[in-house]
């Protein structure tokens, strides 16, 4: 009989009722959740005399059987038709949320890029703010850097932490050591960056996908741990403290002393204008982040790193060099590494290698995913979300993680390929001018 | 069109010189002392089942995998230790097995990819030969190159190739995965370039019965050692090939 053969032997009606069908997924569905409840919400660890002591709390395990089994039953048999199957059915909404998006992704540039001029002269910027505001645009700008290497060359990075440490650590220390501002270093830290971008480079030219990965991923860990070890150069944990802040125009941004900037100006201190400088500095870097790596994207260069993450065969055919191709992917993206990394120290005023653990990495990558690997509009985008989210969700503490997992599995279910999948070609001849969709584009194959 | 005259052999000097080339994958032999040469302004074939070492030739020639002995030598230069992009670089355009084309970028990228070696401001004029050769292509240039039919992805990757500028052409099965008629339009488009633009091209095909027609010269490729050589008419008529290659037919 046809018709059994898709239940398969496991149903033992050969007529399948959708009510039985949607009862046993939820049913398993609710053990899965069970299962996992019981160790992450069904067990607490409290203080009691003589050390901490297990107190179980069954009931929760109970409440997320019951959220799952319920919820999944419902979306059986009221969304998931009979035998639309998930992705089918996300992708669907993916679809049209991509087609609405299209125009949308018009407008959402200028948009935003006119918000962020703005948003400092708001009324309802604070401290709090700003502080957050710079934080996004860090990650904005390290997401772009890491966007030259995983988006358009298509070489998984996970140690780009790294090259941003090296442009924290290159500040640091020749800020207090040889005393030079932060105007003067920022270009030699992102030089430093990419010279440690091609020093990784060289060992990982034959290595793809996985092993790059892994490989990437060890580099990350020996930067961190040489600069946690290293003492007499770098301070190992106790890190490098009194890092000069950056100056405008050889103005400092205190409340007393001289050339200062607010005497300067003849107006009256605010600690706020240390914060808009930084904000605008921050603005600018990511900018030319943006307009370098955008402007590179359309010469030979940058196709070749595209082309490469498409098929190295056919590149070294047509007299490509792979070794320059990857080489200067993984400099450029060092370089603004290195960049982000002098901001990072010179706002903080003091680094340590805590700030460089792998999660760093994991958090920008993730960026450059969820926005769409290759797209800039949604690497921004996503810096928003995810960092500002994150910020937002702070008072949720330790659930904010559960949430940020939530949004993560959301957005790549409903959007495989990133928020922002559309990838502009670099070159039109005729009058069409329009985004090429990933429609039809298997993930991962990309 | 009628096929190539096959008493019309050019016998200008060796643009490509196979010489007594052995190649592994590991501890496995490919190919085993496998000569062969190929002169301006031929097309010559070399023929063989699945498995018999054509690609591995192609891409030996490429440098990838290297020859471990014997020489490859081309236009006068020895390339058997260059790197691919080198190669590449000499003036000979591979259009690699399955096409390899660029498939998230649009039909123009991957002709512009192409480009890469060759001046800029031959660009244009390049591209209108390509696209004279190829009108479909112009037809769908802003399209993305992994929307096109298989013969649209295999001229695009012809294109691609000539875009470059080369001196030589190689193909690694140009017919493969292709309708009976689209192979016919590829293998013209090959004869017209061989015919009007005096493109050299050198092709391995498991398609012997096209190839054979196509080709000025051809060689059998068996177990990775070259078994028999001779005009592609000459090919055609024997009983060896038409039985092993040819179905016995036609």
């Amino acid at each position: 009989m046809s018709e059994t053969t898709r239940a398969g032997a496991a149903a033992p009606s050969p007529v399948r009722n959708p009510v039985v069908e949607a009862l046993k997924e939820a049913l398993m569905a609710g053990l899965l959740a069970a299962t996992l409840a019981s160790f992450i919400l069904g067990v607490k660890t409290v203080d009691a005399p003589g050390g901490l002591q297990l107190e179980y709390r069954w009931h929760w395990v109970l409440i997320a059987f019951g959220v799952v089994a319920v919820g999944r039953f419902l979306l059986r048999l009221l969304w998931w038709r009979r035998d639309a199957a998930l992705p089918g059915a996300a992708a669907a909404i993916g679809r049209s949320a991509g087609q609405l998006a299209q125009p949308l992704g018009k407008f959402a540039g200028p948009a935003l890029l006119a918000a962020a001029f703005l948003l400092p002269f708001m009324p309802f910027i604070g401290r709090y703010e700003m502080d957050i505001a710079i934080l996004v645009l860090t990650y904005v700008l390290l997401g772009w850097g890491l966007n030259v290497v995983v988006g358009y060359a298509g070489l998984l990075d996970l140690g780009y932490v790294a090259f941003y440490a090296v442009g924290a650590y290159a500040y640091a220390l020749l800020a207090t050591h040889f005393g030079l501002g932060f105007w003067t270093v920022l270009p030699l830290a992102g030089i430093l960056a990419a010279i440690w971008g091609m020093i990784l480079g060289f060992p990982v030219l034959r290595l793809r996908g996985d092993y790059l990965a892994i490989v990437t991923l060890a580099f990350g860990e020996i930067i961190r741990v040489v600069l946690l070890n290293w003492q007499e150069v770098t301070g190992g944990p106790d890190g490098i403290s009194g890092i000069p802040r950056p100056t405008f125009f050889g103005l400092e941004f205190k409340r007393f002393g001289e050339n200062t900037f607010h005497q300067f100006f003849g107006i009256e201190f605010s600690p706020m204008h240390r914060l808009y400088f930084l904000y605008f500095i921050i603005l600018v870097l990511a900018l030319i982040t943006y307009m370098v790596t955008n402007r590179l994207r359309r010469l030979p260069v940058g196709r070749a790193w595209e082309a490469m993450r498409e098929d190295e065969i056919a590149c070294r055919s047509l007299g490509i060099n792979p070794t320059n191709t990857k080489l200067t992917a993984f400099a450029i993206g060092a370089f603004f590494g290195g960049l982000g990394g002098s901001f990072f120290a010179t706002r903080q005023g003091f680094i340590s290698p805590e700030s460089f653990t792998f999660i760093e990495s994991a958090i920008i990558l993730a960026i450059v995913v969820l926005g769409g690997l290759g797209s800039q509009i949604g690497v921004a985008i996503a810096a928003i979300v995810m960092i500002g989210g994150f910020e937002v969700f702070r008072g949720l503490e330790e659930y904010r993680m559960l949430l940020f997992g939530l949004l993560m599995v959301v957005i790549m279910v409903w959007r495989p390929r990133g928020l922002v999948s559309h990838r502009m070609p670099t070159i039109f001849l005729g009058k069409e001018r329009k985004a090429v969709s990933a429609e039809m584009v298997g993930e991962g194959s990309g | 069109m009628s096929s190539t005259d096959a008493g019309k052999q050019p016998a200008g000097r060796p643009i490509l010189q196979v010489q007594g080339v052995d190649a592994f994958y590991g501890h496995i032999q490919a190919l085993h002392g496998v000569s062969l040469d190929v002169h301006y302004g031929e097309i010559v074939t070399m023929i063989g089942a699945n498995g018999a070492g054509k690609s591995t030739l192609m891409m030996t020639i490429f440098g990838h995998p290297r020859a471990r002995n014997g020489r490859i030598i081309f236009d006068g230069w020895d390339i058997t230790d260059e790197p691919t992009h080198h190669i590449a670089r000499r003036g000979i355009s591979l259009v690699p097995e399955g096409r390899r084309i660029f498939q998230r970028m649009t039909v123009l990228e991957n002709l512009q990819l192409g480009a890469e070696l060759a001046p800029d401001s031959h660009f244009d004029e390049d591209l209108a030969f390509v696209y004279s050769l190829f009108p479909v292509l112009q037809k769908r240039q802003n399209q993305r190159a992994g929307t096109l039919s298989g013969g649209e992805q295999q001229m695009l990757a012809i294109g691609r190739a000539l875009m470059g500028k080369p001196r030589f052409l190689m193909l690694d099965e140009p017919s493969l995965g292709l309708a009976p008629l689209l192979v016919q339009q590829v293998f013209d488009a090959l004869r017209q370039l061989n015919e009007e633009h005096n493109m050299t091209i050198f092709l391995v095909e498991q398609n012997a019965w096209h190839a054979l027609r196509l080709a000025h010269r051809a060689y059998v490729l068996v177990n990775g050692r070259v078994t028999m050589s001779g005009t592609g008419k000459e090919l055609l008529e024997k009983e060896e090939v038409r039985a092993a290659y040819l179905g016995g037919g036609h």
